[in-house]
């Protein structure tokens, strides 16, 4: 589990993230929403070690990032969303990298490659970003390591390539993994998510599960909106709404739309 | 997996697995794919599986054999067609009967026409 409480981080003068408390528990996949200059990529460099703070405590497991412990780090892995890779071979690549994981499973990420279409003897530097990020995505999750944060995965994949994402990445969870996906592309992952984070300048604007965002709130598209409707969005095949849910009937959720609404309110 | 309309993803599974059961593909009383399969052939939430195999098994239609995996139910095909029976009587009819009315058509022609 990680835990993270009232953390704080500045970039020298300029404050991101202000007061943070929240968990991940294992066995689910969050996702990370926010503007641009929220903080997403400064919270994943803080949880795997690469930024410290003085302000608030994180623990993963009870460990802090802080230490870069060796054993602490191979249960981590960290895709930022500009992967370059080295002037190397995915294949030379990969097996350098997997030595720190213990949990890695070399045939698995040959098959997530062969799904990708990728061949592992060709240089990264050979690669467009959309082949990196596959090969990259590939070796991160055939590390099997019991944390995975993913920022912008399927930022440059093609549409074939992130319905592959999906598929690999709902087969590589389980009980004892957490993934945390941070994306402005939320219908992309929107199938994978267990539980929604909106963080906004200084602030955590939602920290919730799917299932209770459900249970609260319903979900509609129709010609005319509900009076009672908390928000609006018209659209062509009708108007997105959002209402309080008062049947308990569940309605499939629309994140882009409860981004949106959210964000409205603040 | 593509997934449509304002329904919830675990009860749009409940609806696929209903229709490969009534159309005879997963016979009663032999394996469906796993929790795991599932989430992934369709690229979603292995968790959200869990949700509609739990409601499949509130509703007689699958069941779990410890350590082998879920199983359709014997009688699984009459169930489903019993309950979809209901929500055609309840949910689909009374909206076939209002544009009928709507559009002026009579019992007879109603009739005729079927």
């Amino acid at each position: 589990m990680i835990a993270i409480k009232e953390l704080s981080f500045a970039y020298s003068s300029a404050l991101v993230l202000d007061n943070i408390s929240t968990t991940f528990e294992s066995g689910k996949i969050y996702g990370l929403l926010g503007a641009n200059g929220v903080g997403k990529s400064t919270l994943f460099k803080l949880l795997c070690g690469l930024l410290t703070t003085k302000k608030g405590t994180i623990e993963i497991d009870g460990v802090s990032p802080k230490g870069r412990n060796p054993g602490f780090l191979s249960k981590i892995f960290y895709v930022p969303e500009d992967f370059e890779g080295p002037d190397m071979r995915i294949s030379s690549y990969a097996s350098g990298v997997s030595q720190f994981y213990p949990n890695y499973d070399a045939e698995l990420f040959s098959r997530m490659l062969a799904g990708f279409e990728i061949d592992a003897e060709r240089k990264f530097t050979t690669l467009s970003l959309g082949q990196r990020k596959r090969a990259v995505l590939s070796l991160a999750l055939a590390l099997k390591t019991e944390y995975l944060f993913l920022d912008e995965p399927t930022n440059g994949l093609d549409i074939p390539s992130k319905a592959e994402f999906r598929k690999l990445v709902a087969a590589a969870m389980d009980e004892n993994r957490t993934i945390i996906i941070s994306t402005h592309q939320v219908r992309d992952v929107e199938n994978l998510l267990d539980h929604i984070m909106i963080l906004d300048k200084r602030a955590v604007l939602l920290d919730s599960s799917v299932s209770d965002i459900q249970k609260e709130y319903s979900f509609d598209i129709s010609i005319n909106a509900p009076e009672d409707a908390l928000y609006v969005e018209p659209g062509l095949g009708g108007c997105c709404s959002i209402s309080r849910n008062t049947t308990g009937e569940e309605s499939r959720i629309n994140i882009e739309l409860l981004f949106n609404y959210i964000n409205s309110k603040k | 997996m593509e997934y449509i309309g304002h329904k919830p993803i675990y009860l749009q599974n409940v609806d696929y697995i209903r229709e490969k059961v009534l159309c005879g593909e997963w016979p009663e009383e032999e394996r469906i794919p796993s929790v795991r399969e599932l989430g992934a052939s369709f690229g979603v939430n292995p968790n959200t599986v869990v949700r509609s195999y739990q409601q499949l098994e509130a509703e007689e239609i699958i069941y779990n054999k410890r350590g082998l995996g879920y199983f359709v139910r014997e009688g699984a095909v009459a169930r489903i067609k019993e309950a979809l029976r209901r929500e055609f009587i309840s949910q689909e009819l009374p909206q076939f009967r209002a544009k009928a009315e709507m559009l002026g058509i009579s019992k007879q022609e109603l009739i005729e026409l079927l």
